[in-house]
């Protein structure tokens, strides 16, 4: 065990855990963050992505001693109101049904945007081909990410 | 008038917090028969009398609360039985409040989401549940104002009075409409004064999802709380020969290991901790029973199919005469493997036994089922156990067994401590309850002129249940039938998988369909409308579906997709009936680069009224999505009783990049709703392989789609 250090949502946050404990699992059990979602633990579903300076990473296969002074920002953290772009376009075309995988697709999805504002069709599918929605949401998901994309503008 | 039913202290605290002082109408969501509306008066609930399994609420403040009690898995269920309500009522919607009701404690039967159910069943009371409420604030109003009832309407949570331009909010006349006697016999809207149903209404939920709320079972945490997991035996047929614990006992955060039934439980501080120390755990294993891979259940499906014995589930007419007469026979076969159904959320579940009763939390399809058995497990009284639903992320009828409830109480009441049990993606894997493998063959007698006479089927599936829909199309439409069903045994575990056994029956029907009309030279859309024609004419036996309602859908799609009149891309044709409603489909393959791609899938769909058209249209789309994605690469395979595929890894679940264009329609026909969790998902298989094969000339047998033979160098899922 040893003690972390985390810069999370813009706060500093201390978490006495094992070194190889996944991101996931100190945002889950020790931080309370618990909007980020265990699906596969193997880096495949994409439900617990978070942004690590803005990218998108997998926190399930991040371990927490390699996280170090980046910058975490999990789905609490993307908005103060959650009336980020993508999150109000989430509302407006009503994705989610169960939920679960959504807050993953969102930060895929508001990684995508910050990087390019302006993605076409391919680029969107192609960024959010690592996230799996076993409802089937993904024609809406397009659809909001291009939304969020004109919000933008 | 009013019932006398026990009730909870907690219950009644949480519905007078909620009522604040208005009006509090209870009503049974659920029970078959009941009456619908009682009108209680605080006085009545305060002297813990009266109980219900769902309530109605009018705050002072003009807010309308409604409590939920269905589990909520993302059939949208949350957001179309308050709509329900409150057209009825002619709420304002912006005020209604939605609350996940807990599970009633007495004996209702219809706490459950599963067979695309709790619309139909609840349609009547839930309009009838707001409708008497509106009457009761009109009555109101009335004795206020002094005015005749007939001279007032109902708006946007408001009692209207036109004459004099006078106007009550519901929150004010909550507390004296709470005193009036509900009517019997209350009158429900026209279907052209509906506000609410048939719009697009979006998610109750929206918000606490997208910004990551705790929502969900794995989102319980408890003050001492402690996570638990279990080693299962890794193999159907097997169990514990020995165990070494030694070494996962002294590890960081272990708070106890513990062996029960087949089971080695894991208990301590962390998620991580506790998975780590699992891996720790030495287990030997031995036989148990039978020891099964897919090459045994490949051979033994084949030839079970061809067995002496099977079960009659129908027969009609004389169908060795019609087969010894017939000009033409088709005999066809085919084949789907286990299915896993990996909803997004693993399963998990909190329980705390504690002396004076259990606490359980968690996401189930069945809580009822959850508190009983829990209950019967621990001997002790039902009425000792609560349950509080989460959101479930996902369910697809895995969360309609209560395995992973028990587990959690089981071991609870053994560390004698709250725990949280987690399943890993690899447990929910390799845990059971899958879709059965079944094996289908399908024979056809045509006449001389291409008529249907003769219909065999013989299903064979492992712990399938009956594999057959004995009484749906085409039976009904054909003189000679013969319908038979037969089930091995097996130690790897079944359940209920969306849409169950139509999941594959109807890929299956739909295809050997599509052949028989090829032989008779018919246009497969004019195939099925013949026979359906025949079906209405001159029904043979028992129908179990509506020959209209099928026409129906088969017509709107035919129109939608422009059947027959397209020259560019090769479409393909499936209708299918189940639970209660109808769907037809039309999939679209072209040639791109000489290469096979799905481009787009048509849906027409009848489930009755829709209530909440968001909702309505992505229960379509994500049927078809589920299905095409099953289709295309859902399998799960055995070795020596171990499941192969135990992660994402390998068990390949469709993503965004291959989806298809969809595009959905609706019958409209103003019949009660008919449900629609499911009934999308059946039709798609069939309707991409006919579509393959008018592409292509190669037909599909066997599901995954994507690892058959006919697919070599193909990338039918690929759009770009």
């Amino acid at each position: 065990m040893a003690l972390y250090k985390l810069q999370i949502n813009g706060k500093t946050y201390e978490a006495d855990v094992d070194a190889d404990t996944p991101l996931l699992w100190v945002l889950r059990d020790n931080l309370g963050l618990v909007g980020t979602k265990y699906g596969c633990g193997i880096a495949q579903c994409g439900a617990c992505t978070v942004h690590l300076n803005g990218r998108a990473v997998r926190s399930c296969v991040l371990p927490v001693s390699a996280v170090g002074s980046a910058k975490v920002t999990t789905i609490e953290g993307l908005s103060e109101n959650g009336d980020h772009p993508v999150q109000l376009a989430w509302d407006e075309v009503d994705v989610p049904q169960c939920g679960y995988c959504q807050a993953g697709q969102i930060m895929t999805a508001a990684a995508l945007l910050a990087e390019n504002p302006n993605p076409t069709p391919a680029q969107i599918d192609n960024a959010m081909q690592g996230n799996i929605c076993r409802c089937g949401t993904y024609h809406r998901i397009r659809e909001a990410v291009q939304l969020a994309s004109s919000k933008l503008k | 008038m009013e019932m006398t039913i026990k009730t909870n202290r907690r219950d009644f605290l949480k519905i007078a917090s909620a009522a604040g002082g208005g009006l509090l109408l209870g009503f049974y969501w659920n029970e078959a028969g009941a009456s619908v509306i009682e009108s209680v008066t605080e006085g009545a609930l305060a002297e813990g009398e009266v109980t219900f399994n769902s309530y109605l609420t009018i705050s002072p403040d003009n807010i309308v609360t409604i409590f939920s009690p269905n589990p909520e898995l993302g059939q949208n269920i949350k957001t179309t039985f308050p709509m329900i309500v409150a057209d009825e009522l002619d709420a304002d919607w912006s005020k209604v409040k939605v609350v996940q009701a807990a599970l009633d404690t007495e004996k209702y039967d219809r706490q459950v989401t599963g067979g695309s159910g709790a619309i139909p069943h609840s349609w009547d009371r839930l309009r009838q549940a707001g409708a008497t409420a509106r009457h009761m604030l009109v009555e109101a109003a009335a004795k206020r104002l002094g005015v005749p009832a007939s001279e007032l309407s109902t708006d946007n949570g408001f009692v209207i009075h036109k004459k004099s331009g006078k106007k009550l909010s519901y929150g004010e006349l909550a507390a004296d409409a709470s005193k009036i006697t509900p009517p019997q016999d209350v009158k429900l809207k026209e279907r052209s004064e509906f506000k609410l149903i048939g719009k697009c209404v979006r998610n109750v939920d929206n918000f606490e999802m997208i910004t990551g709320k705790p929502l969900y079972g794995l989102d319980v945490y408890r003050d001492g709380m402690l996570v638990g997991m279990i080693q299962r035996p890794p193999s159907f047929g097997t169990k514990i020969k020995s165990v070494d614990v030694a070494a996962a006992k002294v590890m960081p955060g272990i708070v106890d290991v513990v062996t029960f039934k087949n089971n080695v439980a894991v208990v301590g501080k962390s998620t991580w901790q506790v998975m780590k120390a699992r891996k720790a755990l030495r287990i030997e294993y031995e036989p148990d029973g039978n020891i099964e891979s897919s090459t045994d259940h490949d051979r033994l499906l084949k030839e079970l199919l061809d067995s002496k014995e099977a079960e009659v589930k129908r027969k009609d007419g004389d169908v060795d005469a019609a087969f010894a007469s017939a000009a033409t026979k088709i005999v066809r076969e085919y084949q789907c493997p286990f299915l896993a159904h990996a909803p997004m959320e693993p399963m998990n579940f909190f329980a705390h036994v504690r002396e004076d009763g259990v606490e359980l939390i968690g996401p189930t399809q069945t809580p009822n089922s959850a508190r009983t058995q829990v209950a019967e497990m621990l001997g002790i009284p039902p009425e000792k156990v609560t349950l509080q639903l989460t959101r479930l992320g996902g369910g697809f009828g895995r969360r309609l067994k209560t395995d992973f409830a028990l587990e959690a109480a089981e071991l609870s009441s053994i560390v004698k401590a709250p725990i949280k049990l987690i399943w890993t993606r690899e447990d929910d894997m390799q845990g059971g309850s899958y879709r059965p493998a079944v094996r289908y063959r399908f024979e056809a007698a045509l006449d001389a002129r291409g008529n249907l006479i003769g219909y065999k089927l013989r299903g064979v599936g492992i712990n399938s249940g009956n594999t057959t829909r004995e009484h749906n199309f085409p039976s009904g439409a054909v003189d000679n039938v013969l319908i038979e069903t037969i089930e091995h045994q097996s130690p790897i575990t079944t359940g209920a998988w969306r849409a169950p056994i139509t999941n594959f029956l109807a890929f299956a029907e739909q295809s050997f369909l599509d052949e028989v009309a090829l032989a008779a030279k018919k246009d497969p859309v004019q195939f099925r409308l013949e026979l359906l024609e025949r079906a209405k004419q001159r029904p043979v036996g028992q129908l179990g579906y509506d020959a209209d309602r099928m026409i129906g859908v088969i017509k709107l799609v035919a129109e939608k997709s422009g059947w027959g009149k397209k020259r560019d891309v090769a479409q393909g044709f499936s209708v299918y009936f189940s639970h209660r409603s109808y769907v037809a489909q039309v999939a679209e393959v072209a040639m791109k680069n000489n290469q096979p791609t799905l481009q787009k899938i048509y849906a027409a769909a009848d489930c009755g009224i829709v209530v909440n058209e968001s909702g309505a249209r992505q229960q379509v789309v994500g049927g078809i999505v589920d299905g095409l994605g099953h289709a295309l690469y859902g399998n799960l395979t055995f070795k020596n009783g171990e499941a192969e595929q135990k992660n994402f890894d390998t068990y390949r679940l469709i993503r965004m990049k291959e989806v298809p264009e969809v595009e959905v329609h609706f019958v409209d026909n103003g019949i009660s709703p008919t449900g629609l969790g499911e009934p999308a998902l059946p039709p798609t298989g069939g309707a991409v392989a006919n579509a393959f094969f008018k592409a292509t000339g190669k037909r599909l047998y066997r599901q995954p789609f994507m690892q058959q033979p006919e697919m070599e160098g193909v990338r039918l899922d690929q759009r770009m």
